[in-house]
């Protein structure tokens, strides 16, 4: 049994009196690939988001390979961290955006070459180098000098999965990375996402995809009403839920 | 006449004679473009107006063309020019430093700054330019010692106000002050104007906070804010002619004390309408080629320069003047004139 790298305990999450997570807890071990199933609004996008701190939790706390996220503990305290310091524990958490987010006014190169040299210091020769690397592995060498947007949709999220892994990151965060895209092209992306699952990457998918998770996850989690309804490997998840819920939004996709 | 319907073409057939089929061969049938009668009755009419005008400024004794041509290049108006120019760039850079600092006051999380800030650009938008120069020209009557120390405490050093801001230190101070309130509003509205999901992954890759402004954001700002921006560096050169009131020799001011001793008014407030079109002419064009570069990666073909579209367009009236003399060839999809 390998060590959990993402450990999420009782997390509650509220957005003034709309309660989007109430109690979920998750753990994930390293090189595993779990998979975030639900309806939306079911607060799977939310849990994510809360894994790198872009949202702070109400309750509960998370952490990656045994560091506390956004908090420093001593004692029985919890000291939040300042913002530099939550910004460091981010290079350890890559995150694919369903609208890519990528940066449009720099080259795809540029966009790759940026993290790793503001946040880590690397020298940009360096950086460059491991760019290159992982835009051939996302197979899109050719496309390092052009812009963002002269890319189509399935191209910007490949070239936004080689940015999230120039951080080189302990766990690689997925917010419905398909969603935004034209069915022909939600393959090449999928495609890619397996072949880092493959290399034993430590991720967690929040998707739609069904085939996906069937294929690729370790763990099928599925969320409803910001909890976790039911977990554990896609056969059993997948074919033979035990829950009234999950069988309701599984006839409803499948 | 009911056999005829049967083989009309589509579409209103001539009054009269019904028009035959339409051929199976469309080369065979002529394009005849639509003529715009009134079109051509308004461009006329305002051709006419516009070369009775021309006509007037060079026949009209009152222009006074040849005092015009004599101080137009003349040395102090060169010299006034380039006053103008100093106070208009200075008050630019300072006036957007202060503005973007002032702009990020306003969008940080601290209610302190924030009100700091909203307090600012209320009042510095409130007070007209000309009575905050003014206030400014009497300074020394406000503070007439500024010196280092600790707040409302001992001071160590001190001079004398009016020894260290000479009178263009106080148009350039009242200048910029002025024109930081506008700028921050600009850069606000630029930085708004940036997609959030741009922040978002900017701190998701753990980038500084203020290399994500500097990188991430204000680059992004800069297409929303340069238009602004243009006019607002426009109207502040034109804006320093009201620094006449503090007697600094820029060009408004010297145009005045020449026309005041030789009582030439109108060609002297033609050399500086002169000076002021050309200076103007020139920021736009810079303007222009500033907007180009922060369009990179906006679309993904950039549009052509003037200059690219000007060869592009001669070379279309080459390629129509060549294809004349041939058979006319109709439905040919014309080409894209950009």
């Amino acid at each position: 049994m390998s060590d959990v790298m993402v450990d999420v305990r009782g997390v509650h999450k509220s957005f003034g009196p709309l309660e989007v997570l109430r109690g979920v807890d998750l753990r994930v071990r390293a090189g595993e690939v779990t998979v975030v199933l639900g309806p939306s609004g079911s607060g799977k996008s939310t849990l994510l988001r809360t894994i790198n701190h872009l949202e702070k939790v109400n309750r509960g706390w998370i952490s990656i390979d045994g560091e506390l996220i956004g908090y420093r503990r001593s004692g029985n305290r919890l000291h939040e961290l300042k913002e530099k310091d939550v910004l460091k524990q981010r290079t350890h958490i890559g995150f694919v955006f369903q609208n890519f987010n990528l940066f449009p006014h720099l080259t795809v190169l540029d966009n790759l070459v940026e993290a790793p040299v503001a946040a880590l210091r690397r020298p940009r020769k360096e950086a460059v180098g491991t760019a290159r690397r992982l835009l051939a592995r996302v197979g899109l060498a050719d496309k390092a000098d052009a812009y963002p947007r002269q890319l189509s949709g399935g191209q910007q999220q490949r070239v936004a999965i080689a940015r999230a892994l120039a951080l080189e990151p302990k766990v690689l965060l997925f917010d419905e990375p398909t969603s935004a895209l034209d069915p022909e092209l939600v393959g090449e992306v999928l495609d890619v996402i397996k072949d880092l699952a493959r290399t034993g990457t430590t991720m967690i998918v929040v998707t739609h995809e069904i085939g996906f998770a069937r294929e690729v996850a370790d763990t099928v989690v599925f969320m409803d009403g910001g909890v976790v309804v039911e977990q554990g490997p896609p056969s059993a998840v997948l074919d033979k839920p035990q829950h009234e819920r999950t069988r309701a939004f599984l006839s409803k996709v499948l | 006449m009911a056999s005829t319907t049967d083989t009309a073409p589509p579409g209103p057939a001539a009054p009269g004679a019904p028009a035959p089929p339409l051929p199976d061969d469309p080369a065979g049938l002529k394009v005849v473009p639509a003529r715009h009668y009134a079109r051509w009755v308004a461009a006329v009419a305002v051709v006419v107006l516009v070369a009775q005008f021309t006509h007037g400024l060079a026949t009209n004794p009152v222009w006074e063309w040849d005092v015009f041509r004599d101080y137009v290049l003349s040395e102090t108006i060169v010299q006034a020019v380039w006053v103008t120019l100093q106070l208009t760039a200075y008050a630019t850079v300072l006036g957007f430093l202060l503005g973007t600092v002032l702009a990020f006051m306003r969008l940080s999380r601290s209610p302190v700054l924030q009100t700091v800030a909203w307090t600012y650009i209320w009042i510095f938008r409130s007070i007209p330019m000309i009575v905050q120069l003014v206030f400014w020209f009497n300074l020394s009557a406000l503070y007439d010692r500024l010196g280092f120390g600790i707040p409302f405490g001992p001071v160590f050093w001190s001079v004398d106000s009016n020894s260290i801001i000479g009178t263009i230190g106080a148009a350039v101070i009242g200048l910029t002050l002025h024109q930081a309130a506008y700028a921050a509003e600009i850069v606000r509205g630029g930085v708004l104007a940036v997609d959030e999901g741009q922040l978002e992954a900017a701190a998701a890759l753990g980038i500084p906070r203020l290399r994500q402004i500097r990188r991430i954001v204000l680059p992004q700002a800069m297409r929303a804010i340069l238009p602004t921006a243009g006019n607002e560096i426009i109207g502040l050169l034109k804006g320093t002619s009201v620094v006449y009131v503090m007697s600094i020799g820029e060009l408004f001011y010297q145009v005045q004390v020449i026309y005041g001793r030789n009582g030439r008014v109108i060609p002297l407030l033609l050399v500086a309408t002169a000076w002021y079109v050309v200076l103007t002419s020139l920021l736009s064009v810079v303007q222009y080629y500033v907007e180009r570069r922060y369009a990179r990666g906006a679309d993904r073909t950039p549009p052509p320069t003037p200059l690219q579209r000007a060869r592009r367009f001669v070379r279309t009236l080459r390629t129509a003047a060549a294809q004349r003399n041939r058979p006319v060839v109709p439905f040919k999809p014309l080409g894209d004139i950009r």
